[in-house]
């Protein structure tokens, strides 16, 4: 019994987001003229899974207590690159698909190099790197187009017999694969202890940089996975600053909303990922309610404020006010 | 083994800061099986010395010995290695990880390359048992402990790294009394088990419980080691005072101060870290806060200016009581207060803003009119404070933070006299600055004094608290513990009081 109350204060956060996912994307099924159809949760799921993605990614930096601002630009990167690399033969599509991960595994670790050896704040590194990113996908693909292996996109976005959208199945291939593992090692507790207290961690002799160069490589590399599955939904690629931008943004709301602390140290990529998941649905629920889709930045402000909202409840209770400021 | 040769051995051990000497000469020889006490006042070192040997600093000249083989720790993980396990004043866990997490996080017990749970869950609980801790839950989150628990999580940490040298440096100062009972029958055990233990503490009942040897720092220096009970608690304070006056005080006033109390403090509390405090001050006089470095005292001042929150007790300004809510109304006119903070670059200045723009910042609303800055009444007043403190800067509108040091703290003390302030509390204001600007500091808060200003004044530099104040409130566990008037201020009444070592004949208050 004990035990299970320790595990629920640590889970809180993901808890209330999937929570919160549960009751929106019910509302949203019960009302939509299709139902719950295997058509209406593959394309939500294809929506989602793009952002959960890049929210897995963001989620790695944050809890080092940093935040990249270039993860969108790497997704869109990846995004052009695949749209070049991934077509043609098994064996082209197969190395076209290293090559797109490759890609955001450098671009990662180009971050994590600047950040850790350059002594530079992360948000000014990335603002930075990410443009030089967004160059790159620039100078790849200058007008949308491209194409992409029709069989393994159709293959990831549609359905699995039963209903099942495949890219879920790619999303928790990606968790169980990439994040859990992560999550039990000993350089996943040291990106934790970094991001909760970097000298006391430092003090007990963990390997600092080893762990934050994981965190902004594994970021880059989650980042790809996004561009790569929006390559196969859309078929083309698009070098777009619009959405790059919007990725990035929206991917901080996710995490936030997500329960993962922008103080760095506490929270889950889980969590991040049922927070992408909250993102998008509003979108659709101000669609089958027949509002104005104009409505829906207005609604995203209101449910993060709200998120940034409890997981400030904490300073009510600091008793030296300078710790406010700490 | 050659019995010779000690576990750890140091050797003229060397380290400044900044041009200021924290250690030199520094010698220890520390044996397998045995407790040794380091003791010493401020700045005696000791801190330093634990440092290097735990690879957080690195000498600057020296060596040293484990096992009679050179060593050096680069990091604090080489010491680790090497079997040094510290446990600091200052926490080394991490808030957001699990009790367990912390307990293995050097090493995690690991299967298929993973962190196996339910082993580190194991090892976890056998490390706490071994600190005698077995009610803290591994799965509690070290935030939510309260700080006598967290201690007690510190030593488990640092036993389960198996260590063959463990230090522990203030390690007590949070616990209950029952856990002090606890970790001394385990501290005995591991000594029985062949680990060198290193101790410091200002509790000198419990270095006479504990320690076979002690060494006594002063000044950076290794003064002595003796055999623990072959010296008399009054030699051991002889041994640890004797620092030369090396500054020069303005002279005092002969008489007492008579009239009412500016500032009268009856009862106050606050969060276990200050405890029944009362005394009265009165214009005019200088009261120095003593005793060892982290008793309370900065509380104290941060309390009085309103930075903390639940405070309980009564604060009286000019006979009215009024608790302030915060550094803005503390320094309204109603009660005109002003506070030195300790450091100078986070809490006293803004680093990149000009002189100018620092030095009027307290006092920008009696400045402006209909919220725009007068420039003329500006300059006027920047011009007389720059005179009355004799700040060097080639330039008003350069950064404050291209000034030295004592100029930097000139402008922090400055910038609250811009003010006019009735009571100043000042929180260790000659840390770090050099010499002739001290005595400059010194005169100055006489003459402030002698104007009617009440000066309530932090230092761990006892020589400062004798040369210029006129009594002394000693501090021990966030209590006052002694007061001393005039004469009374000697070296020996405040280290002395200060370690609560108890003198016949002598008052005891509180």
């Amino acid at each position: 019994m004990g035990d299970f109350r320790y595990w629920l204060a640590e889970n809180k956060g993901t808890l209330l987001a999937v929570a919160v996912f549960v009751i929106m994307f019910g509302i949203y099924t019960g009302n939509h003229t299709a139902g719950f159809s295997g058509m209406v949760v593959t394309t939500a799921a294809n929506k989602g899974v793009l952002l959960a993605l890049v929210a897995m990614a963001q989620t790695l930096v944050v809890l080092t207590a940093g935040i990249d601002l270039s993860v969108g630009m790497v997704f869109v990167l990846a995004n052009c690159l695949a749209s070049q690399l991934v077509v043609g033969s098994a064996l082209e599509t197969t190395f076209g698909v290293v090559v797109v991960l490759l890609a955001g595994v450098i671009c990662g670790a180009l971050n994590g190099i600047i950040v850790i050896y350059g002594r530079l704040q992360p948000i000014v590194t990335t603002l930075a790197t990410g443009a030089m990113f967004y160059g790159i996908a620039l100078w790849l693909r200058p007008i949308p187009g491209g194409d992409v292996n029709s069989d393994l996109a159709d293959a990831l976005t549609e359905q699995l017999p039963g209903g099942i959208p495949t890219s879920l199945v790619v999303l928790l291939g990606i968790v169980l694969v990439v994040w859990i593992p992560l999550r039990r090692s000993e350089v996943g507790r040291a990106i934790y202890a970094i991001g909760s207290s970097e000298p006391a961690a430092y003090m007990s002799g963990v390997n600092i940089d080893r762990a934050r160069l994981t965190a902004y490589i594994v970021s880059g590399l989650l980042s790809a996975c996004g561009g790569l599955m929006l390559t196969f939904i859309t078929y083309s690629g698009e070098a777009s600053a619009t959405i790059g931008g919007s990725y990035t943004l929206n991917s901080i709301a996710a995490v936030v909303i997500g329960g993962v602390s922008l103080f760095g140290g506490a929270g889950s990529a889980i969590g991040a990922i049922f927070g992408a998941f909250v993102l998008r649905t509003i979108g659709d629920l101000l669609f089958v309610f027949d509002f104005d889709p104009l409505w829906q930045p207005l609604f995203q402000g209101v449910i993060l404020l709200g998120a940034v909202t409890l997981g400030s409840l904490r300073l009510l209770r600091i008793k030296n006010r300078l710790d406010l400021f700490g | 083994m050659d019995a010779n040769i000690p576990l750890f051995q140091m050797n003229g051990v060397a380290k400044s800061y900044g041009g200021v000497r924290a250690l030199e000469e520094a010698h220890l020889r520390v044996e397998a099986g045995r407790i040794h006490a380091v003791l010493g006042e401020n700045g005696a070192g000791k801190s330093t010395l634990i440092k290097i040997m735990s690879g957080v600093v690195q000498a600057d000249a020296g060596d040293m010995a484990l096992d009679g083989a050179k060593i050096l720790f680069p990091s604090p993980k080489a010491a680790n290695a090497a079997g040094i396990a510290c446990i600091f004043q200052e926490l080394s866990l991490i808030p957001d990880l699990s009790v367990a997490d912390n307990i293995a996080i050097a090493n995690p017990p690991r299967r298929f390359g993973l962190i196996d749970r339910r082993a580190q869950r194991r090892f976890a609980e056998e490390a706490l048992a071994r600190a005698g801790a077995e009610d803290i839950h591994p799965l509690a989150p070290v935030k939510d402990l309260p700080l006598s628990r967290r201690q007690m999580v510190e030593i488990a940490k640092a036993l389960a790294r198996m260590p063959r040298i463990l230090i522990l440096d203030e390690a007590t100062s949070a616990l209950t009394a029952g856990d002090v009972a606890k970790v001394f029958a385990v501290l005995k055990r591991l000594r029985d088990e062949g680990l060198a233990l290193l101790y410091i503490s200002h509790r000198m009942q419990e270095i006479d419980e504990l320690a076979d040897d002690c060494s006594v720092f002063r000044n950076g220096r290794h003064v002595a080691s003796y055999l623990a009970g072959s010296k008399s608690r009054n030699d051991v304070v002889e041994l640890m005072i004797g620092r030369e006056y090396s500054h020069v005080f303005p002279p005092k006033p002969n008489a007492a101060k008579q009239g009412a109390p500016a500032l009268e403090v009856a009862g106050l509390c606050w969060s276990h870290q200050l405890n029944d405090i009362s005394f009265a001050a009165r214009p005019g006089e200088i009261v120095g806060l003593g005793g060892l470095d982290g008793q309370g005292q900065r509380e104290l001042l941060l309390a009085l200016f309103g930075v903390l929150r639940g405070v309980s007790g009564d604060i009286a300004v000019n006979g009215v009581v009024r608790r302030a809510r915060g550094p803005r109304a503390a320094k309204a006119s109603s009660s005109a207060m002003a506070l030195i903070p300790e450091d100078r670059k986070t809490e006293g200045l803004m680093l990149p803003m000009s002189v100018r723009d620092n030095l009027t910042l307290p006092a920008l609303d009696s400045l402006a009119r209909f919220g725009i800055i007068d420039r003329s009444r500006e300059q006027d007043a920047v011009d007389t404070m720059v005179k009355l403190l004799a700040i060097k800067a080639a330039n008003l509108d350069i950064p404050v933070g291209a000034l030295s040091g004592g100029n930097q703290q000139k402008v922090v003390i400055a910038k609250w006299l811009m003010i006019a302030p009735r009571i100043i509390l000042l929180n260790d204001p000659t840390r770090g600055i050099d010499v002739g600007t001290k005595q400059e500091i010194y005169q100055l808060l006489r003459k402030l004094a002698d104007d009617g200003a009440t000066i309530l004044f932090y230092s761990t530099d006892y020589d400062e608290l004798i040369g210029c104040c006129d009594r002394v409130l000693v501090m021990y566990d966030g209590a006052i513990t002694r007061e001393l008037v005039g004469a009374e201020i000697t070296e020996h009444a405040l280290v002395s009081s200060a370690f609560r070592i108890q003198e016949p004949g002598e008052i005891q208050l509180g």
